[in-house]
């Protein structure tokens, strides 16, 4: 007991990013109590603040495996390259939602405050050495998107997507729990080193542990919103207001795919077996209903819902190869696809003016008469998910491909394949809207500067990263070797 | 042979004050009966040397969850007979549930061998108060998740206050500094009126 409570120095060292964070978290939800509503910008610099010490803390953190609070924490370059690409989305989500929060009433502090928890949630996910720190930064990260996703109070619709959320999201929570709890009673521990010390190759012959795995697994599907488990998807992505359904898009991607790569890869690693068969059919079913459902859609962000869910297929398909080059891939999509939703939900956000919700696909009509430029981008990040070639997308899907095919999922990858042709469908219909339709309404493209930047530099960033991937590549290979 | 004695009589009051609880016609009533199970359940766990959990069982169930329950039982009014209704028809199915739990029960209690104890047997108690252990290792190994936990309670609060706490613009309230600092002449005026004489 001693020797745990002398090293809470180097522990707390080692979380120093995570400290920070909720501490000046806790700062900014102190200080916008105190502030009037005029002088709300405060909040929001403090927040971007909060950010940016945080990733500069993150860059100090010593590299390599490092343990602490008794196993319940490890830090490394996974955990590093999660945690540094949450802050990056998060901030930029923050410069996206300013604008539209002020027009609309919203700019109040909580929107910050919520998202700043979320982002110690997925922290402290990419973080967990344990499956009790890992179902608190989970439950850490729904309960702050629930609130968000109902933040905007005069809004029927985002109140009944909220709910639809907050009563699927408690029961997949108590679904994972359950089967945490049944893996905690097969094996003795919730430590996720101890747990892939003690399951070896009889561990798929357990129906104990198989009926946990099951539960896990039911969980997780649910957090990605993977199919069966995908309906929460399009009515939350619809409800919501445009900058939450951007954080909500984007950051906690990153976290779900750290909670499958830390309890699925890392801990129940044995039992790949098993998984794999469940996680194939998961993700063949999300390419096949997300790109075909897709196609019918009219409003663009529930287009961009049912996009989500093919991608996480795809996602599903890299992982589900359990090799080192099969989890890079699947990060690199992980990463990649974060990139484009970011872009594509903050053209809506451009689009948008108050009143004026430009979240059908008809509002982009005539788009490259209104705006050149921002049409283009438009392009990029359409045709970059669609997976065209030079773009970001292409290349992740690449990789995941030819990580299957290293395995002998040959026909996975043949279906892959088959589904995103029809998936580049709906795509290409946004870029047709918006290059040979006539312009259904001319009012000027509004948006700050520092907005207008920032998605340019978001779409570029979808361009250069296909024609350069090799950076990249190599940030994910250095993190998961 | 105290704690033999101690052992059925809390067990006698607490089947009887469950059976209360299905029994009874009033809701009140019911409730009633299971802060008294949730008693004597917590002196049940006293007995076994859990003095932890038998506290918390007092704290959480009896002194937060039942009030709350009995508040919305007064609440409500509930019309008994109207509940009763569809008894006869659910009875079967209820029995078909009750034999079911019972079946699972003896299997659990007879045929535990499932083989699927990896990590053996848990380890004995240790001598000593188990409050103290449970806060030790609270604040030792675990601090980090109950730490984290106490940052997700934060986290509902901050939610429930945004989602509920509203200033409404056009809401009619007292302003009590207004109505205290209000002088005469705000209110009263006094006019002066020409007397005239009817003729």
């Amino acid at each position: 007991m001693t020797a745990v409570s002398t090293s809470y120095l180097h522990d707390l060292t080692l979380s120093l990013p995570e400290v920070f964070l909720l501490g000046a978290t806790l700062v900014v939800l102190f200080v916008d109590l105190f502030i009037s509503q005029a002088h709300r910008q405060l909040t929001y610099l403090l927040s971007l603040l909060t950010l940016v010490g945080t990733v500069v803390l993150l860059v100090a953190v010593p590299e390599g495996r490092h343990v602490g609070f008794a196993g319940m924490y490890v830090t490394d370059g996974f955990a590093r390259l999660i945690k540094l690409m949450t802050a990056g989305t998060v901030a930029a989500a923050f410069l996206y939602s300013r604008d539209y929060l002020i027009k609309r009433g919203l700019f109040k502090g909580e929107y910050f405050v919520l998202a700043l928890f979320a982002t110690l949630g997925i922290f402290v996910m990419a973080s967990a050495g344990n499956l009790l720190t890992m179902y608190l930064g989970i439950e850490l990260l729904a309960l702050s998107q629930y609130a968000l996703v109902a933040f905007d109070r005069d809004s029927p619709i985002a109140a009944e997507s909220a709910m639809k959320y907050f009563v699927l999201g408690a029961i997949a929570s108590g679904v994972l729990l359950y089967g945490i709890s049944i893996i905690y009673g097969v094996t003795g521990t919730f430590d996720l080193s101890m747990l892939a010390q003690r399951l070896d190759a009889h561990a798929l012959t357990q129906v104990g542990l198989l009926f946990g795995l099951a539960f896990v697994m039911a969980g997780v599907a649910f957090k990605f919103g993977a199919v069966p488990f995908h309906m929460w998807i399009p009515d939350v992505y619809h409800g919501a207001p445009t900058p939450v359904t951007l954080f909500l898009g984007a950051a906690p991607k990153l976290a779900y795919f750290a909670l499958s790569f830390r309890v699925l890869a890392e801990g129940l690693g044995s039992m790949a077996g098993a998984w794999q068969g469940m996680l194939m059919v998961l993700a063949v079913l999300s390419i096949a209903v997300g790109n075909v459902v897709a196609v019918s859609q009219t409003n663009l962000k529930r287009m961009l819902a049912y996009s989500t869910i093919s991608n996480v297929g795809f996602i599903l398909l890299g992982f589900l190869t359990a090799t080192p080059f099969g989890y890079r891939a699947a990060l690199l999509y992980t990463i990649t696809y974060v990139l484009m939703a970011l872009g594509s939900f903050a053209m809506i956000i451009l689009l948008s003016r108050k009143g004026f919700e430009a979240d059908r696909i008809d509002d982009f009509k005539g788009l490259a008469q209104r705006s050149p430029w921002f049409a283009w981008m438009m392009l990029f990040f359409m045709v970059g998910t669609a997976g065209v070639p030079p773009f970001a997308g292409f290349f992740a899907k690449l990789y995941v491909i030819q990580a299957l095919v290293e395995v002998g999922f040959t026909w996975l990858a043949v279906v892959a394949v088959l589904f995103s042709v029809v998936g580049a469908f709906y795509y290409l219909r946004v870029v047709k809207a918006m290059f040979f339709d006539a312009p259904a309404d001319d009012a000027p493209i509004g948006g700050a500067f520092s907005f207008k930047v920032l998605l340019s530099l978001n779409g570029l960033a979808v361009l250069a990263l296909g024609l350069f991937n090799t950076p990249l590549v190599e940030l994910v290979a250095k993190a998961l070797r | 042979m105290l704690t033999t004695i101690l052992f059925y009589v809390f067990s006698a009051v607490l089947v009887g004050a469950a059976l209360g609880v299905v029994l009874s016609r009033n809701p009140v009533h019911a409730a009633l009966c299971l802060v008294l199970a949730f008693f004597n359940s917590a002196a049940l766990w006293l007995l076994l040397e859990a003095e932890f959990l038998g506290i918390v069982l007092v704290l959480v169930y009896v002194g937060a969850v039942m009030v709350l329950f009995l508040f919305v039982v007064m609440m409500l009014d509930i019309n008994v007979a109207q509940l009763r209704e569809g008894f006869t028809r659910y009875a079967p199915l209820g029995a078909m549930v009750a034999l079911l739990m019972i079946g699972e029960i003896v299997y659990a209690v007879w045929f535990r061998q499932l083989g699927v104890n990896l990590a053996g047997s848990a380890p004995a108690l240790a001598p000593g108060s188990n409050t103290a252990a449970l806060g030790e290792l609270l604040y030792s190994k675990y601090m980090l998740p109950s730490e984290l936990a106490s940052v997700v309670l934060l986290v509902a609060i901050v939610a429930a206050i945004v989602l509920t706490l509203r200033r409404r613009p056009n809401l009619k309230q007292q302003d009590i500094n207004a109505q205290v600092a209000v002088r005469s002449i705000d209110r009263v005026r006094i006019m002066k009126v020409d007397s005239v004489t009817r003729s």
